[in-house]
Formats: structure tokens, C-alpha cells, sequence
């Protein structure tokens, strides 16, 4: 139950550190944010890559792989896009 | 097993993270938090592969590869009118991501799970999987592969619950069985969710855009959040917190600058909402600017194109409002470049951007910016809307709603209240877009009938590079 509580007051915690720093981005960054915080929720990477460390069926296999495509795709592309639309951004 | 040690070490990688997300003030602190958020993750991988080694390479590696390969090159190549098609579809890959881990761990060890871990699992699943599905189709309307209108069917909303209780009975049967009956009762869960999602989305259309893609912004996240439940990975649960504040911020930001409530966009959409709002509009009293249409007629009959020189030629202010329509008439760079030519002629030039610009909130920004529009003239609605009042010259570039004063002057219509640039209290406003017709709220635009509004209906593009050769024209001949 401990770990119930742990897990629920990271959430709330995150969530709420989230929005104090998120409410002061002003509208103009908002795209990138949006693109940058898309990267962020790739983190599930590390979820995908998790399945592969106990012993997997081919069934596994597949939808790992699937799963990491997926969330590769989001994190790279969503880092570098964010990072190509603020170069446009000059000064 | 030194848990104490994995939370510091998650701990030291999420705050690391805040502080790349509280870069995020200006553009130059902005490339900062970007790359210290990528550094985080980085960071993360980087102590799953430390504390895990790496499982079955053959399958892993080239998995990351090509994943990471295409991200990189799609984002290397895509223009920023698509930046919201490729976000929302981003989104989706986030969900994909998501409800494959949820449903591995649901399947794989399903007696082993806790109760939360379990009821987390099939949430991060349902909330996964509708992500995706719900993504693919504004994905899909955003980058017009489909139709971008509102697709409402009868009793949308009956249908919408009607896909709930199905898949909640789905829930049920998974939880109580094992094995192969488990495991197609997922499968099933996952497709219902997803047919939750398609139902969902496709009746969120063009202008409320912003909305859904920030909405899903936020459900992407929030599964995130679950699989780390699952898993029991606090830096998943916090990263995935994290998004989900953002999108839900900026799904607030977006309704209230519409002035409608989140419920009213999401399933709110009833069948055939421009012709009511038309009609509205027809039958409604002409607004106080419309009853001096009568003896402005003579002025308007007038050349506009003339007019509209003259009167640029004239201002010693200008103030321009792009709309979504300069971004589909491909008509920045010009009207950068229209802009340039007015500066350099000594005349003031800011840009006024509404908040609900473009197809997801900030875009109008990416665009102009894009277009090498300096950042310090872009303005947002709360610090320019006083200086319309003193301004000599709007240039309103395909947009429509956000510059309707119906919103302010009549009840009633689906943007009363909706809080609007105030175009209408310049000295004259000239209107470049394609035709007459009104903005997505379906609201006839007041401001039309205005004596001190030039209307140049036509390709924005085509009508922009005739006002700047018509005033390099003059510039010439001085």
C-alpha cells in the first residue's frame, strides 16, 4: 500500500510542479512546448525496453519491437523537430 | 535491492527535467530546456541499459534504430504548416507505445500484479489505445488526408457511451478470466478503446483543432503515467504527470480563449452548426457598424485594391492579423515581405496573433517565424488589443472569427464572448481573404459591412504581392 501512496504523490507532485513551471510559457513557445513535452512522454521507451528483460515469447518479441519503433520514433523526432523550430525563433 | 538508490537516481533524472522545462521562457532558454530534456532521457535509457544489460540486441537495437532514423528524418523534412499533423501524430506513437507495454505486462504475469498495478494497467491501455486512435484522425484531418469538418452522427453522444459500457464489460471479463480468453479480451479492449477514439475525434474539426491536439497531449501523457505504475517506474509516472499538466494547461489556454467550455468542444458538436450560426447571423439586427453602410456604399464601389494602397500608403501604424488562412494560401513569406517593405518605408508594423491562430496553440508563431518575421514584432492579443484604437491601418490575412465583432456586440452566436483582436477600432481595415463567406463558427463577420473595411476576396497570396508591388511602385517613382 505504501507504493500506492509513493506512486500517487509522485503523480500529484509532478503534476502540480508541472503546471506552475507550464503556466508561465508564454503562448509564442507554445508549439515547441507541446513538441518537447510529446519527446518527454516517450519515456514509455524505457517500459518497452523493459519487456525485453525478462524472458519473452515471440508474441513479445513483436510488440516490444513495435513498442520501441514507436517510441523511438516519438523521441528522437519529437526533440529534433522541437529543436528545428526554435532555431527559427532568432533571438 | 537498494531502492532507495534507484529513487535518488530517478529523482536526480526528473529534476533534471523540470529544470529543462523551466528553460522555457524565452526562445534562447527554450533550445537550452530542449536539450536538457533530451538529455534526461537520454539519462533514463541509459540506466535501464546499465541496470537490465542489453536483452536480445538483435531484436532491440535495430528496433531503436529505425524508429529513431525515420523520427529524425521526418522531423529534418516536414514544413511547419504540418508541425501539427506530425505532433498529433507523435501523440499516437506515444499511445502505440503505451498500450504494447501495458498489454505485455498484463498478459505476461497477470496473477503476479498488484491490484493497482493491475486496474493501472488496463487504464494505461484503454487511455493508450484510444490516444492512438483518436490521434490518427487529427493527425489525419491535419494534414487533410481527411475531411476537416466536424463529422457528427445521430446521437453522437449515445454512441460515445454506448462504446463505454461495451469496453467496461470487456474490462470486466479480462480481469476475472486467464489465459487465452484473457488475453482476447484485451485484444478486444484495445479495439473498442480504439473505436472510442476514431468516434471521439472525428467530430472535432478546424478551428477547435487546437483543442484535440492538446487534449490528446494530455491523455498521451496520462498513459504514460499508468505504465509506470505497471512497472513501477516512478521517472515514467513523473514524466508522464509532467505532459499531461502541459496538455492540460494548454487545452485550458485554448477553450478559454474561445471562450467555451471544454465539454462544449469535446462533445458539444451538434450536426450542422454553420448553417444555424448563418442563419443566426442573417436574422440578427445589423450590428451599430452595418447601419452606416448605406452611405458607404459609393466609397466601396470604389476600386478596393486603390483604396487599399492609399490608405497603406497614408498609415504611419500598421498592425496585421494573420489568420489559419494565410498559412493554407502559403502566403507568409509575402506577407513578410509586405511587412519589410511598410517598415522600411518608416511606418510602425506589428503583428497581433491570437491565441487560437493556426491548427494548434502557438503554430502562428512557427509560421511567422519561419517566414523570418522577427520575434520582438509578434504580439499577443492581451498586449496589443488597446493599440488597435490608435492604429491607422489593420491587415487582416485569412482570418475571420478571431476578428468578428459579433463576438462582443451580439448574443447568442456560438463566438459571443469569444474575446477577439478589436481590428474593427482602427482607422480602416483591409480584409485579404479568399472570399465572404464567414469563419469556421459560421458567424457573418459585421465587420464587412464596415465603411472603413477594404475587402480584397482572392487568393491572400496573389493579393499581397499586389499591394507590395503597388507600393514599390510608388516607393520607385518617388
Amino acid at each position: 500500500m505504501s507504493d500506492l501512496v509513493l506512486m500517487a504523490v509522485v503523480f500529484v507532485a509532478s503534476f502540480l510542479i508541472g503546471y506552475v513551471l507550464i503556466s508561465k510559457v508564454p503562448q509564442r513557445l507554445h508549439t515547441p512546448l507541446m513538441s518537447m513535452t510529446n519527446a518527454i512522454s516517450a519515456v514509455t521507451i524505457v517500459g518497452a525496453l523493459l519487456v525485453f528483460a525478462l524472458p519473452t515469447t515471440t508474441l513479445e518479441r513483436v510488440l516490444g519491437a513495435v513498442a520501441l519503433v514507436a517510441a523511438a520514433f516519438n523521441l528522437v523526432g519529437g526533440f529534433a523537430v522541437t529543436a528545428r523550430m526554435l532555431k527559427m525563433f532568432k533571438r | 535491492m537498494g531502492d532507495w538508490k534507484n529513487l535518488l537516481v530517478e529523482l536526480a533524472i526528473i529534476a533534471i527535467l523540470i529544470v529543462g522545462i523551466a528553460q522555457f521562457r524565452s526562445p534562447r532558454g527554450a533550445r537550452r530546456g530542449n536539450y536538457v530534456a533530451a538529455l534526461a532521457l537520454a539519462l533514463a535509457l541509459a540506466v535501464v541499459f546499465i541496470r537490465e544489460g542489453l536483452n536480445l540486441p538483435a531484436v532491440v537495437i535495430p528496433s531503436l534504430a529505425a524508429g529513431a532514423m525515420v523520427g529524425w528524418l521526418v522531423a529534418a523534412r516536414v514544413s511547419m504548416i504540418q508541425i501539427p499533423a506530425l505532433v498529433a501524430f507523435q501523440h499516437g506513437m506515444g499511445g502505440v507505445a503505451a498500450f504494447l507495454v501495458a498489454f505485455v505486462e498484463l498478459t505476461r504475469d497477470s496473477a503476479g500484479l498488484s491490484v493497482t498495478a493491475t486496474i493501472s494497467g488496463y487504464v494505461g491501455l484503454i487511455v493508450g489505445s484510444a490516444t492512438f486512435a483518436g490521434s490518427m484522425i487529427a493527425a489525419g484531418k491535419l494534414a487533410n488526408r481527411l475531411d476537416q469538418r466536424p463529422t457528427v452522427y445521430r446521437r453522437h453522444n449515445a454512441i460515445l457511451v454506448l462504446i463505454l459500457l461495451v469496453g467496461t464489460g470487456l474490462v470486466l471479463g479480462a480481469v476475472f478470466s486467464a489465459g487465452a480468453v484473457q488475453s482476447a479480451l484485451i485484444v478486444a479492449v484495445i479495439a473498442s478503446a480504439m473505436v472510442l477514439g476514431v468516434v471521439f475525434s472525428i467530430r472535432i474539426g478546424g478551428a477547435d483543432m487546437p483543442v484535440l491536439i492538446s487534449f490528446l497531449n494530455a491523455t498521451a501523457g496520462l498513459a504514460a503515467a499508468f505504465v509506470g505504475v505497471v512497472i513501477e517506474s516512478r521517472l515514467l509516472i513523473a514524466a508522464g504527470a509532467t505532459v499531461c499538466s502541459s496538455g492540460s494547461i494548454l487545452t485550458y489556454v485554448m477553450c478559454t480563449s474561445m471562450n467555451r467550455s471544454l465539454m462544449n468542444v469535446l462533445i458539444g458538436q451538434r450536426a450542422a452548426r454553420g448553417g444555424r450560426g448563418a442563419e443566426v447571423a442573417k436574422t440578427a439586427p445589423a450590428s451599430a457598424a452595418a447601419t452606416s453602410s448605406a452611405e458607404a456604399a459609393p466609397v466601396a464601389a470604389a476600386d478596393p485594391h486603390r483604396r487599399a494602397l492609399d490608405a497603406l500608403r497614408a498609415a504611419r501604424s500598421v498592425i496585421i492579423v494573420p489568420g489559419y488562412g494565410m498559412a493554407q494560401a502559403h502566403a507568409q513569406s509575402e506577407v513578410a515581405r509586405l511587412a519589410g517593405l511598410l517598415e522600411k518605408q518608416g511606418k510602425q508594423v506589428r503583428f497581433a496573433v491570437h491565441p487560437v491562430a493556426g491548427r494548434m496553440p502557438g503554430h502562428m508563431h512557427v509560421l511567422l517565424a519561419e517566414a523570418e518575421v522577427e520575434y520582438d514584432k509578434l504580439f499577443e492579443m492581451k498586449d496589443i488589443n488597446d493599440d488597435f484604437a490608435d492604429t491607422d491601418v489593420v491587415l487582416v490575412v485569412g482570418a475571420c472569427d478571431v476578428v468578428n465583432p459579433a463576438a462582443i456586440t451580439r448574443e447568442g452566436t456560438p463566438i459571443s464572448g469569444m474575446p477577439i483582436l478589436r481590428a474593427h477600432e482602427a482607422g480602416t481595415v483591409i480584409v485579404c481573404n479568399l472570399d465572404e463567406k464567414p469563419g469556421y463558427s459560421g458567424v457573418d463577420n459585421p465587420l464587412y459591412d464596415d465603411p472603413k473595411a477594404v475587402l480584397l476576396f482572392g487568393d491572400a497570396k496573389a493579393t499581397i504581392e499586389g499591394l507590395t508591388a503597388g507600393l514599390e511602385a510608388v516607393d520607385v517613382g518617388d
